[in-house]
């Protein structure tokens, strides 16, 4: 493992973006950074904007408006950028896969590369994927 | 010339204080943690970010802005803070260059990170940007006065004497300046103007995350908010090295004082630290009206007070 793409897995910076989202999985999101999990010990901070970020978190059911908010939050990031999938609705669509705006799970918009399924997934889930995800 | 250039780039200059605020910012951060009673960091975590930006991530330039300005902007606040440190550093590590007249260049040259920040934010035709850049404009208006009062107090205070050689060199004759009554007066104004000046957080609506999401700093990527981040370290040793200096009676290299002259600039980045991790953020006008009313005043009881000699 070279020099490089190991200082990208030990400083990974996260962006958060909620699709159609009932809340829950962003409440789990915000609760891998509290004291309780602290996932500041892997390097790992939450960013408000999209140009600092490394690793895309998208949670929800994505609808019809939300696609093109994400196609543009996609191609605002600056490569390389991780994708990861959280919650059934993200993964899968979950319970809004056959509703009439539902524009498709994550992975029919933008390339993903890890899911984290769970309604919602749990704050050691997360951080399990991530883990899964650098050490790829 | 071959000595100039090793001062600028390697001993007292960028590789010296890169890798020391580095180091101090990992000790902020570290701290931050422990006090909300998380683990925080591991030690080489400011090093893994700043080598990830720099290497891996990509450069993106702003569509309407002017990309040559966005990117000479972090390349001179990286400049200005390292000329800031490589002359208060030479002093304070008792190297004596033939430079004379240090304090106020010193001074002007610790604006430049600011006034470059402002620069790349206006070019990158961001409003949050520019949001950001109103804001620290307005923060630097309020308190480079009291900055100034500041340094007009320890030049009275050791007798008209511009030079950090001779300010240092006053105070470890006698006693530093913060045995008296003005120079604990001085010492309070300054650490809260080191802490505007960093952007910590009471003062740090320039680049309050949550509001208007890194503020200045929104379109920068890559390797320019690298430079950026370097800045960031290399000003969080400079500042705290220059209030040891000029109030805290500089370093000593002999027998104990070794371990209190290291153990004073970590001193003074955990009184920052602490300041920062419990207070909120603060509005821009009560920034203005805070340095401006109670700090200029404070500032200004202090040099009276070093007039009758107290």
């Amino acid at each position: 493992m070279g020099f490089k793409s190991y200082c990208f897995k030990k400083s990974l910076w996260v962006f958060h973006f909620g699709g159609a989202s009932c809340n829950n999985c962003d409440i789990e999101i915000l609760d891998c950074l509290t004291p309780r999990h602290d996932l500041e010990r892997f390097g790992i901070l939450l960013v408000g904007s999209i140009r600092h970020a490394d690793v895309l978190l998208v949670n929800g059911s994505i609808n019809k408006r939300d696609k093109e908010r994400l196609l543009e939050v996609y191609h605002q990031a600056p490569k390389p950028v991780l994708v990861v999938a959280i919650g059934a609705c993200g993964c899968t669509g979950g319970i809004f896969a056959e509703g009439i705006t539902f524009a498709g799970p994550v992975d029919k918009i933008i390339p993903v590369d890890a899911y984290i399924p769970g309604c919602p997934p749990k704050p050691e889930a997360i951080i399990a994927g991530i883990v899964k995800l650098v050490n790829k | 010339m071959a000595v100039d250039l090793f001062y600028f780039l390697v001993f007292p200059g960028l590789l010296f204080a890169g890798i020391t605020g580095g180091f101090l910012s990992w000790f902020d951060r570290k701290i931050t943690a422990r006090v909300q009673f998380r683990k925080g960091p591991p030690l080489l975590q400011p090093f893994y970010d700043f080598f990830k930006l720099l290497l891996v991530k990509e450069t993106i330039l702003p569509k309407h802005g002017s990309p040559l300005i966005f990117l000479i902007a972090p390349i001179f606040s990286v400049f200005g803070a390292t000329m800031a440190g490589v002359f208060i550093l030479l002093p304070l590590f008792n190297i004596t260059t033939g430079f004379r007249g240090d304090l106020l260049v010193i001074f002007y040259l610790l604006t430049i990170p600011s006034f470059s920040y402002i620069i790349g934010s206006l070019a990158s035709a961001n409003p949050l940007a520019a949001v950001g850049g109103s804001r620290e404009m307005k923060l630097i208006l309020s308190y480079e006065l009291t900055f100034l009062l500041v340094i007009a107090g320890v030049i009275m205070k050791c007798g008209q004497q511009f030079d950090l050689n001779s300010i240092i060199g006053t105070q470890q004759a006698a006693s530093p300046f913060i045995g008296s009554v003005s120079g604990v007066l001085l010492f309070i104004v300054a650490i809260f103007c080191i802490q505007a000046k960093l952007a910590l957080v009471p003062f740090d609506m320039p680049e309050a995350e949550a509001e208007i999401t890194e503020g200045i700093f929104i379109e920068y990527s890559g390797a320019p908010y690298a430079l950026i981040k370097l800045t960031k370290y290399i000003m969080l040793f400079v500042l705290p090295s220059l209030l040891a200096a000029i109030l805290l009676g500089g370093f000593r290299f002999d027998g104990i004082n070794i371990l209190w002259s290291i153990l004073k600039v970590p001193g003074i980045v955990l009184l920052l630290t602490l300041i920062r991790n419990t207070n909120p953020r603060i509005r821009i006008k009560q920034a203005v009206r805070f340095f401006m009313i109670w700090m200029n005043l404070i500032a200004v009881i202090a040099i009276v007070l070093i007039a009758f000699g107290y």
